[in-house]
């Protein structure tokens, strides 16, 4: 089970700090892994960042790198979770020619039946927006695809996870 | 600038050192070398150059209080300040310029981040409105040294100075140690600010020392209790922690026989009845056969490198594995550990002895004589009483032992010699044995050695160097004719890179691919340098060279014409079992 490759989502909370990307992004670079998407932005917790790593391993491997990781002097903690253990969206959008939009009529169906939505339209082209697990943005990809698409961009995943994380206490222990 | 503000800016000036409460208007250059006072350190070495000038203006101010050496190169300021470290247990500081002054710290850098030495390391770099633009010698130090630092940090404002500086005194020594770099632009050096200096005492997002679990001194302490066959193997983490006399009182109460790693030498006496040698690559045949026949490895402050363990798959599967560890990330990292005691080796030692039961095992440790009997008639009498002729690198070694009767500090460079010291350099003292272990690092033994004494002038410090590591170092002859430094320096000399020619020779069908060296007269360029220097060419003048350099109170040069094609053995060949090492 171990030695499996899966995919994992590593949640790291860290200070802010200039440098840390590279820091980190250099223990898998290292060690020959592909960063499949990274997200950073601010935590729930003032002051700290949040790193969320997409990544293809084996358990074995992803505890190995979640010890080099939290060995960095400026993470406070890092976490793995299998799939199951996290709620997660990704986003992505597409850019198409704004004919297809009335000659195409499927094209509506299709942003209708997939939750997305249409950001903006002019003359030219407009925008549709998705959020959703993996699976949904890889289908509203291939069925537009069909027509024609202008520009794609996908996010990296963000994620929470189902059990606690008990960050802003590990922070309260350290001030008294 | 108008009128006003050049008024206030003469004002500042004028009222610069002026105390209030407890903060002194300083330049960030004086902050640096401030700082530096602080936190105790008394001889650092560097470089200067452009972007670090500043600082050098005030280390000129403040010499009296703390002494700059002047490198040669700055590869040696970095291994100096290492071997400094290295002897003292204190933090080791090197300087040097932006640019080819940084880059030339990495090796160094790269030296210290995996034998974990505490360094700090200070480079100037462009002025922060340069950054970016590809001034001159500018170089992305950050960038450059962020895989091989513990920490590092930029600073582009000379109030920061402070902080940072005692941050990276903390980091640099806390914890397992390593190196931290610190770069300045060159206006934060120039910049005034309110200087007070607070150390640093903790970082929130920064344990050093992992809590020990009672539950695994225990478990720990019941493993070993049962063991018919207990082994420990034991690494710098044993000297690093101060847990020397811990250590040694464990293993005597539980009776077990001990090995070290080539970073753990020196941490009990060579002569103790519990030391069985070192492990390793080329390490005594005893301890690495059987590791593979133990039942419980107890590991203490070591890593299990690869040139430790050898093929993993075959490495002590038999037995139960105990890791005492302070960095958690190395536990599991390549051998799967059943009981691992997290913290200081020191305070968990301490902690298991009451729960440890007295024991000898002497059906046990009489494996290792009989083991340490067949090597010694198969490689050791050879090394050490050699009949054949050439000189031997194993006999100057045992010169050595003669004559410094064990009290030395051995630093050695990298290769065959470097093997060779190891193995038979006799300890008595802990911190004694100073080499590049996990890095490999050709060129770090002299200039180690001119820090190693300048820490601890009351030392005698030998350095060890092979032909081929000593002519990449080999322009800090420099630093120790200016700084009078009375470092006795043995090259072995076998005109080959012989490591890389005995692998060659092992598994190249001998194809003797550039290792061959033409070499200059190391003698006239030790009397280039002024040094006393002398050449040994004939076994009946060793022991009189040897006892010479060694009364000397000056620096002394000594060269060994040893055999040309030795080889280092026992071996555990690339990739093979432990079990499976070679005598011949």
């Amino acid at each position: 089970m171990e030695n499996e490759i899966k995919q994992f989502t590593v949640s790291i909370y860290t200070e802010n700090n200039i440098g840390l990307l590279n820091r980190i992004s250099a223990i898998f670079q290292r060690r020959h892994f592909n960063i499949e998407s990274l997200n950073t932005s601010v935590s729930e917790i003032e002051g700290v960042s949040k790193f969320t790593i997409l990544i293809n391993m084996t358990e074995i491997q992803v505890k190995k790198i979640i010890g080099q990781i939290e060995k960095q002097v400026e993470v406070i903690k890092a976490y793995y979770h299998k799939e199951e253990d996290t709620i997660y969206q990704e986003s992505c959008i597409f850019k198409m020619r704004s004919d297809l939009l009335f000659d195409e009529r499927q094209i509506q169906n299709i942003i209708k039946e997939s939750n997305a939505r249409i950001v903006t339209v002019n003359k030219e082209f407009f925008v549709i927006e998705k959020s959703g697990r993996k699976e949904e943005i890889e289908e509203i990809h291939r069925k537009l695809n069909a027509f024609g698409i202008m520009q794609f961009t996908r996010s990296g995943r963000i994620a929470v996870t189902k059990d606690e994380m008990k960050i802003s206490q590990m922070l309260k222990a350290f001030n008294h | 600038m108008n009128f006003k503000e050049e008024e206030m800016d003469t004002e500042t000036l004028k009222n610069k050192k002026t105390i209030t409460k407890n903060t002194e208007r300083i330049s960030g250059s004086e902050a640096v070398v401030r700082c530096l006072i602080e936190e105790g350190v008394k001889v650092l070495y560097g470089y200067p150059g452009g972007a670090i000038m500043p600082v050098y203006d005030e280390l000129y101010k403040y010499q009296d209080k703390i002494h700059h050496v002047l490198s040669r190169h700055e590869q040696g300021a970095t291994h100096s300040a290492q071997g400094y470290a290295r002897i003292s247990g204190d933090v080791g500081v090197a300087i040097a310029t932006s640019g080819p002054g940084a880059t030339n710290l990495i090796t160094g850098i790269a030296d210290a981040q995996i034998d974990s030495t505490p360094m700090v390391c200070i480079t100037g770099q462009v002025p922060s409105h340069l950054l970016g633009s590809d001034a001159f010698q500018e170089t992305d130090i950050v960038g450059i040294s962020t895989p091989v630092t513990k920490w590092n940090h930029q600073v582009t404002k000379a109030s920061e100075i402070p902080e940072v500086i005692a941050k990276a005194f903390y980091i640099a020594k806390s914890g397992r140690p390593g190196p931290v770099l610190i770069d300045i632009t060159k206006d934060a050096q120039f910049e005034e600010f309110d200087f007070s200096y607070k150390k640093c005492e903790g970082i929130r997002s920064y344990i050093p020392i992992p809590k020990t679990e009672q539950a695994s001194i225990e478990a720990a302490a019941k493993l070993i209790n049962e063991a018919k066959k207990p082994f420990v193997i034991w690494g710098q983490g044993v000297i690093l922690s101060k847990a020397e006399e811990a250590f040694k009182t464990v293993i005597e109460k539980a009776g077990i026989p001990s090995a070290w790693t080539i970073m753990g030498a020196s941490a009990i006496p060579t002569s103790h009845p519990l030391n069985v040698g070192m492990v390793g690559m080329h390490g005594n045949y005893a301890p690495n056969v059987l590791t593979n026949e133990c039942d419980v490895l107890i590991a203490i402050g070591m890593r299990f490198d690869d040139r430790v363990t050898g093929k993993l798959d075959e490495y002590a599967t038999q037995a139960k594995v105990i890791h005492f560890e302070i960095d958690p990330s190395e536990i599991d990292k390549n051998v799967k550990t059943d009981v691992a005691v997290l913290g200081d080796a020191k305070a968990s030692l301490e902690a298991i002895l009451p729960l440890i039961k007295t024991n000898s095992h002497l059906k046990w440790h009489q494996k290792f004589k009989d083991l340490y009997q067949i090597e010694f008639d198969k490689v050791i009498k050879g090394d050490l009483y050699p009949t054949k002729e050439g000189l031997t690198m194993g006999e100057v070694l045992k010169e050595i032992n003669i004559q410094s009767k064990g009290e030395a500090a051995i630093v050695t460079d990298v290769g065959q010699h470097q093997m060779i010291a190891c193995r038979y350099a006799e300890f008595n003292k802990t911190k004694s044995n100073i080499t590049s272990g996990g890095l490999g690092t050709m060129g770090f033994g002299l200039p180690a050695a001119i820090g190693a004494k300048m820490a601890r002038p009351d030392r005698e410090v030998v350095s060890i160097s092979g032909d081929g590591g000593y002519q990449m170092t080999i322009q800090e002859l420099g630093t120790i004719f200016q700084q009078k430094t009375a470092v006795k320096i043995v090259v072995l000399n076998n005109e080959f890179l012989g490591m890389v020619r005995q692998w060659q020779q092992l598994f190249f069908d001998k194809r003797y691919a550039s290792t061959e060296m033409t070499n200059p007269d190391f003698v006239a360029i030790a009397k280039g340098y002024y040094l006393n220097a002398k050449r040994v060419t004939k076994r009946e003048e060793l022991a009189d060279a040897v006892a010479e350099m060694m009364a000397s109170k000056e620096a002394y040069f000594l060269e060994v014409c040893v055999e040309k094609e030795g080889n280092v053995f026992p071996m555990v060949p690339s990739g093979a079992s432990v079990s499976d090492i070679r005598l011949e």
